[in-house]
């Protein structure tokens, strides 16, 4: 018995010794990148994200100098109670430091609480709500690569400004769906447009035909569509299916990705225009950054801008804890730190992150190219404008983030 | 709410359009289930692969569309049968749990090799240049594919209906449902038979895929999508019951489109709604006999 005991103390206490080496200052870091893996996001984020965090590894040469880097991955399956299930696993039980990525909005704002809780990190590039930096703004969040403002001000502003003053929108049922409606509404009103009607769908439907039936009979200029990946895909395609285009009527996908456009094909998809702050053929940084990913992906898919802020984020951190010395496992202590430094990085360029987490970087207003105009795969946008950085973003005086009344 | 006439036109022959999905596939498992007892799970990925198909034939080998709509169901018919000799007829006479679980890992096999080599967002499938363009119904604009999806598939199910319920071969299928020794006795191949109607099944299966491929992105997970609801469809239905799916697959496509246009949040559960309702007063289905 008394052997028994004796054993389970050892036990313990080489349990705790084990745990303890983690919280005292280190060189061990561990990455935990968190998204879609297999549903209908799992192409602007998924295993691509992952691809691009071990990049960011590689690149930091870190691990040169003596850091221990491990990245993992989990699906969350655009599930909420999933996401923060395994947040909450790999914070308590794998000791990770950061979680990446972390797209659909409603698991973002729900891992973004469970990460101030515990102090940990979020580094959120797929997400878009515009909340995560506003009222919900956390001093241990980051929001990197764009959000519901920029969108609605990059792609709803330039299309009401050139004729289309009157809106429709199809919006996803949920939290990123409605941010994006409501930032891009005011973006419509602030430019003199009018917001005739809408209707909510489920997220991830197949058919679209109910619903653009309803946007057509509204006789809106514009249908907006507020929703993402293999929704807004199926939306486009069908709206051309039912006459919407060739009726007169535009459509204004306000978030598409690259891997969009790929599967939609450029004869659906030419002539739309777009909002994003990454694109792989910009300049030679980014043409480098993509070749490399591309030959690592499966799919041959060249990067989302989703899967570049993975990259550019993480980056970022680690020029930070390079700079600390160590890894002081203290989220907003990190944070904290990353803040103070401004960001600077091939794929993004300059920028800084504001006190209420908010990465700011230039923002790109794209055409999508014709089939003749286009050179050959993933050759899809032209750029229109250069939306500058301090535009692009809620600007710091209107942001309701409680972080900022000190 | 205001009722508009022509909007609700609309929405009813959309439904309809949807519905022949629902139909085909439906019709597809309740042929399976009825003849066979196995609960196909793997139905949806069968569906996929049809699309897929479709697509490889006219990326690959050039051929349009018309080929892909007789060759893919033969194609995916033929791994259906190979399926069926290879692992489902290990499972004769258990319960159907078995089958269900099998089937169901299947299709998540399937899923991941194909999501694996093909993401999740999708390949583009053109409509076919013959199809293409629309008719002003005056209520409506009508794409002409979707018009000759809904008619297309009327005319398939009504077939299928035929060849089970009122020709020979059917008559056979149906007693060695119900007796497979004695008809065996009278020196039919029942084993070869049951091959062949779960490949007829699966074909069908594709089928649906290549007339969705253009209307939706062929995508790895286009079958987890429609799986829930068809198999809802099929309960509704009565399992097992040919004319009951086809039916109820018409009627749940009308159901759902409306839905859309009234409170078009709850579009995708009215037809769980609709199957709780149907079990509680008529656990059978609505044209199911109790046994």
């Amino acid at each position: 018995m008394s052997r028994k005991i004796a054993a389970l103390l050892l036990g313990s206490a080489m349990a705790f010794a084990v745990a303890g080496t983690a919280f005292a200052g280190d060189k061990v870091v561990k990455i935990g990148v968190l998204n879609d893996q297999s549903g209908l996001y799992a192409d602007l984020a998924g295993p691509g994200s992952v691809i691009a965090a071990q990049m960011a590894i590689e690149d930091s040469g870190l691990t040169k100098k003596g850091w221990k880097i491990d990245v993992i991955s989990g699906d969350h399956q655009n599930k909420p109670d999933v996401g923060v299930n395994i947040a909450r696993q790999w914070i308590d039980v794998d000791k990770v430091d950061v979680i990446a990525d972390v797209p659909t909005s409603s698991v973002a704002l729900a891992v973004n609480n469970l990460v101030k809780e515990k102090n940990s990190i979020l580094l959120d590039s797929g997400a878009g709500t515009s909340d995560l930096t506003n009222s919900q703004c956390s001093p241990n969040t980051i929001h990197w690569t764009y959000d519901t403002y920029m969108l609605a001000h990059g792609t709803g502003s330039a299309l009401t400004k050139s004729g289309g003053n009157t809106w429709f929108f199809l919006t996803a049922d949920y939290a990123f769906g409605a941010a994006l409606e409501r930032d891009t509404t005011n973006a419509v009103v602030a430019a003199g447009g009018k917001v005739v009607g809408g209707v909510k769908h489920p997220l991830n439907t197949s058919d679209f035909s109910s619903f653009l039936l309803q946007a057509q009979a509204s006789k809106a200029k514009v249908i907006g569509l507020a929703n993402a990946g293999g929704d807004t895909v199926n939306a486009i395609k069908q709206a051309s299916e039912f006459g919407i285009v060739s009726g007169g009527q535009k459509l204004a996908g306000l978030l598409m990705f690259i891997s969009d456009i790929h599967s939609l094909g450029l004869q659906t998809a030419k002539g739309l225009n777009l909002t994003a702050t990454f694109y792989w053929d910009h300049n030679d940084g980014t043409r480098a950054f993509s070749k490399r990913f591309q030959e690592r992906m499966k799919t041959k898919a060249m990067p989302t801008m989703v899967q570049a802020g993975v990259y550019s984020s993480l980056i970022h951190y680690f020029k930070t804890l390079d700079k600390l010395g160590e890894n002081p496992h203290d989220g907003a202590k990190v944070i904290a730190a990353m803040k103070e430094i401004p960001t600077d990085d091939p794929l993004f360029g300059k920028g800084k992150i504001e006190p209420n987490g908010r990465t700011i970087h230039d923002a790109y207003l794209f055409e999508v190219k014709s089939p003749s105009e286009s050179k050959g795969p993933w050759d899809y946008y032209k750029l229109v404008t250069t939306i500058p950085a301090d535009e692009a973003f809620t600007p710091l005086d209107k942001s309701t983030c409680p972080l900022l009344k000190k | 709410m205001s009722i508009n006439l022509q909007a609700l036109s609309a929405q009813l022959l959309v439904g309809l359009i949807n519905g022949s999905f629902y139909a085909l596939l439906s019709l597809g498992l309740a042929v399976i289930f009825g003849m066979l007892n196995i609960i196909n799970f793997a139905h949806g990925a069968l569906y996929m692969m049809g699309a897929f198909c479709a697509y490889f034939l006219l990326n690959g080998l050039g051929l349009n569309y018309w080929f892909a709509l007789i060759i893919a169901p033969v194609a995916v018919g033929i791994f259906g049968m190979i399926l069926e000799r290879t692992m489902l007829k290990w499972l004769t006479g258990l319960d159907h749990l078995y089958g269900l679980l099998l089937t169901f890992g299947l299709a998540l096999i399937i899923q991941g090799v194909f999501q694996n080599y093909f993401g999740s967002s999708g390949l583009p499938y053109a409509i076919p240049d013959q199809l293409r363009g629309g008719m002003n119904l005056g209520f409506m604009f009508l794409p002409i594919y979707r018009g000759w999806v809904v008619i297309f598939s009327l005319v398939v199910c009504l077939l299928t209906w035929y060849l089970i319920e009122r020709t020979r071969l059917g008559a056979y299928l149906r007693a060695a449902t119900e007796n497979p020794t004695l008809v065996r006795a009278f020196g039919i191949n029942v084993p070869r038979m049951i091959t062949l109607t779960y490949g007829l099944g699966v074909g069908l299966a594709a089928l649906a895929g290549v007339l969705s491929a253009p209307i939706n992105q062929v995508r790895p997970l286009m079958g987890t999508d429609l799986i829930i609801v068809v198999f809802a469809v099929v309960v509704i239905g009565g399992m097992g019951s040919i004319m009951g799916s086809i039916i109820t697959g018409f009627t749940l496509g009308i159901v759902e489109g409306l839905t859309k246009y009234f409170y078009p949040e709850a579009s995708n559960t009215v037809v769980f709604v609709l199957m709780v309702l149907v079990l509680l007063v008529k656990p059978a289905g609505l044209t199911g006999r109790a046994t």
